[in-house]
């Protein structure tokens, strides 16, 4: 008999894996360098989200300005989060506990996989081959929808932008306007050539006026809510001490989803807590005007597990972790998770601007998913690993910031992991070639010599690259060497003329 | 393990650092304090409703009756849901020809989608941002009578209308304590996902009339 040696008593055995795996739609996915050059060569997705986001911008700044105490706010907000954050465990079982006592059922998921399965489970059980769905940036995070159809279950989005993304067999590139990417007359295509295989076809005479495309998803959506006997959802918030779930939304697909089927089945990511009823306050006034722009989103739905006679009868949330423990580890990074996707960041971003949400690879997009990404998923993929350098380090992320993430100061310190996980590679080698040089004035004095002596083979034209460093050149014009020092210059002028 | 358990293992190993107690939050930063009167209040509450495009009406209390009929006959509407305990003089205006189908009545969505329209009293109203907000008790109804139907005319009363968002969270702490749902209103269903074009209605009623009673 052999034994296996133990580990300290209390170890847990088969611990899951802390970080998250990388969704099936997102393996492989190129360095951003690479992604962003595709993207940055789409002229009319260039114009599309150059006029998105200044316009979401604008509304913004005004929205904002009307209030007083902004800065008070956004400190209350990300004191609010921090509080549930660092005490998350307590605040978890309490949820869990007010939850049950509303009549909901709570469930655990470790990762994606384990999430999907339950959810599978329950949908299985009422014998339905489909579901509506709000849209939720966690289900698209765990791939839930693909999860479903692999078993033969219709997922359907009904977000209006969801939908344009969904019937277009697409990608959404922005948190809030996911189909950004889109104009009016592709949608216009997309609905004539899709609708009428899913469901009630798109009138034969559609235009590609806003209002008439509109109109043509509330038909085609309203059948489908009607007879709808499970919907899935996420929730923007979920309060400890009431056991209430919070969607915050525009259109009324949320309230249809969350009211009229039977069951209802909520994903709620771990990091989504918030202390108490009164810690509403602060979010409810943050969020709209950080997200759209406006005053107050148009409808908000707020429910306490089971409410005898109005809307599902069954009621079940899914508390999820997917990564977000190990992000809660680190004691800088875990300000992160007091992100409540908004998405302001994206808006102010001159990087995120210019390449879209896709470059990204990830259903967080933007300077929140250059942080998240890494910080969830590690930095072992190219894509992870190049994700925090796509910034300019600007900080205008961090002024729109509702709860004040420092997102600059998380990706500098991003790229210190990549760069020590990386070990020896060419730029660290001349890092500590050049600090052996400066380190030592005669050593300088050696290599100020020979670089003013090449100076005078280069005649002071600018080096358009040098051998070996492409990829630090290719964007980057080098100053010629000069063909005297300073300290050369000063010797000869001041130091008694012997003019090394 | 169980995953409860072990989730809530990794997240208090992850805090471990962490030695302030729970409940123990920094002291919040004094926020403005809205000086708002009464009658300001409502009267920015009628503005910034009516800034959504919904319709805003102010009439005396007397009035109601017949505000809410011509709302109704102005949008067409020829059927109208109501909620069980609704103030029964607020529909006692409607001309003849509305069928009125009381909320027991309307026992599938189908039903309430073939409606026109709603009329309910409301719970709070929000002066900064427009917003109403419904606890669904029975001079509202449960939620999808305010959802389905294409108008909903609800009427609030002046003293009603606080000033700002946790104003309007502090009031509404006891219905929540007693785990009733919400649903906060700030204007007709919209969306601004093509091109950023807002476009009223999409799935909630496409048209919202407030009453505000004073």
């Amino acid at each position: 008999m052999t034994t296996r040696p133990s580990g300290p008593a209390g170890a847990s055995p088969a611990a899951y894996a802390p970080l998250q795996e990388t969704s099936p739609t997102f393996v492989g996915m190129p360095k951003f360098p690479t992604a962003a050059r595709a993207e940055l060569a789409n002229a009319q997705q260039r114009k599309n989200l150059r006029h998105a986001t200044h316009t979401i911008r604008t509304k913004r700044g005004n929205v904002v300005r009307e209030v007083d105490d902004w800065e008070a706010l956004r400190v209350a907000g990300a004191d609010l989060k921090d509080e549930a954050l660092t005490h998350l465990g307590d605040y978890l079982e309490q949820l869990e506990s007010s939850l049950t006592a509303n009549g909901a059922v709570v469930h655990w998921a470790r990762d994606a996989e384990e999430a999907n399965r339950i959810v599978l489970d329950i949908v299985q059980s009422k014998h339905v081959d489909e579901v509506v769905k709000v849209k939720s940036m966690v289900t698209q995070e765990i791939e839930l929808n693909e999860a479903l159809e692999a078993a033969g279950i219709n997922a359907w989005e009904t977000d209006l932008a969801e939908l344009i993304v969904q019937l277009g067999h697409d990608r959404p590139s922005h948190i809030l306007v996911p189909a950004i990417h889109r104009n009016r007359s592709e949608i216009r295509e997309i609905f004539l050539r899709e609708m009428g295989q899913v469901g009630r076809p798109a009138p034969a005479d559609l235009t590609d006026d806003p209002p008439r495309l509109a109109e043509a998803a509330r038909l085609h959506l309203r059948e489908k809510f009607l007879r709808a006997k499970v919907g899935i959802s996420g929730a923007n918030f979920a309060i400890a001490d009431t056991g209430t779930l919070v969607v915050v939304e525009s259109e009324g697909n949320g309230r249809m989803c969350l009211t009229l089927p039977e069951t209802l089945i909520s994903v709620v990511g771990i990091e989504k807590v918030l202390p108490t009823w009164e810690d509403l306050g602060p979010m409810l006034q943050l969020l709209p005007r950080s997200s759209t722009g406006e005053r107050m989103n148009p409808y908000t739905t707020m429910w306490s597990g089971v409410h005898d006679g109005d809307g599902p009868q069954e009621v079940h949330v899914v508390l999820l972790d997917n990564g977000r423990s190990h992000v809660l580890g680190d004691r800088l990074g875990r300000q992160a998770l007091r992100c409540i996707r908004c998405s302001a960041c994206l808006n102010v971003c001159p990087v995120y601007e210019r390449t879209g949400g896709h470059a990204y690879g990830s259903v967080y997009p933007g300077p929140i998913g250059a942080v998240l990404n890494p910080q969830l998923r590690g930095t072992a993929s190219d894509i992870d690993k190049s994700l925090p350098y796509a910034s300019s380090l600007c900080g205008a992320c961090f002024d729109a910031c509702p709860v004040r993430i420092n997102i600059p100061e998380l990706l500098v310190e991003l790229r210190g992991t990549v760069v020590k996980n990386a070990g020896n590679t060419p730029e660290s080698a001349a890092m500590k070639a050049a600090a052996w040089v400066l380190s030592d004035p005669k050593r300088l004095a050696v290599a100020q010599r020979a670089a003013t002596t090449a100076g005078r083979f280069t005649g002071g034209k600018p080096l358009r690259s040098i051998p070996g460093l492409g990829a630090w050149t290719n964007a980057r014009d080098v100053p010629s060497p000069p063909k005297e020092s300073f300290r050369q210059w000063w010797a000869r002028e001041r130091g008694k003329g012997d003019g090394r | 393990m169980s995953a409860r358990e072990e989730i809530l293992q990794r997240v208090r190993g992850a805090v471990a650092d962490v030695t302030t107690p729970v409940g123990q939050r920094p002291v919040a930063p004094a926020r403005t304090v809205h000086d708002l009167s009464d009658a300001g209040a409502l009267e920015l509450f009628a503005e910034r409703v009516a800034d959504y495009r919904a319709t805003v009406i102010r009439v005396p209390t007397a009035d109601v009756p017949a505000t809410v009929a011509d709302a109704l006959a102005q949008l067409g509407c020829r059927s109208v849901v109501v909620p069980s305990g609704l103030d029964p003089a607020w529909t006692a205006g409607l001309d003849a020809a509305v069928t009125v189908l009381p909320e027991v009545e309307a026992t599938s969505h189908a039903q309430l989608d073939a409606v026109d329209a709603v009329v309910t009293a409301a719970r709070v109203g929000i002066a900064v941002t427009g917003t109403i907000i419904l606890d669904h008790g029975p001079d509202q109804g449960r939620r999808e009578l305010t959802l389905v139907p294409d108008t909903h005319v609800c009427v609030i009363g002046a003293d009603q209308v606080v000033p700002d968002v946790p104003d309007a969270v502090a009031r509404l702490r006891p219905e929540v304590g007693a785990a009733q749902p919400l649903t906060w209103i700030s204007g007709p269903s919209a969306t601004s996902d093509i091109e950023l074009n807002r476009v009223e209605g999409v799935h909630g009623p496409r048209n919202l009339v407030v009453v505000i009673a004073e």
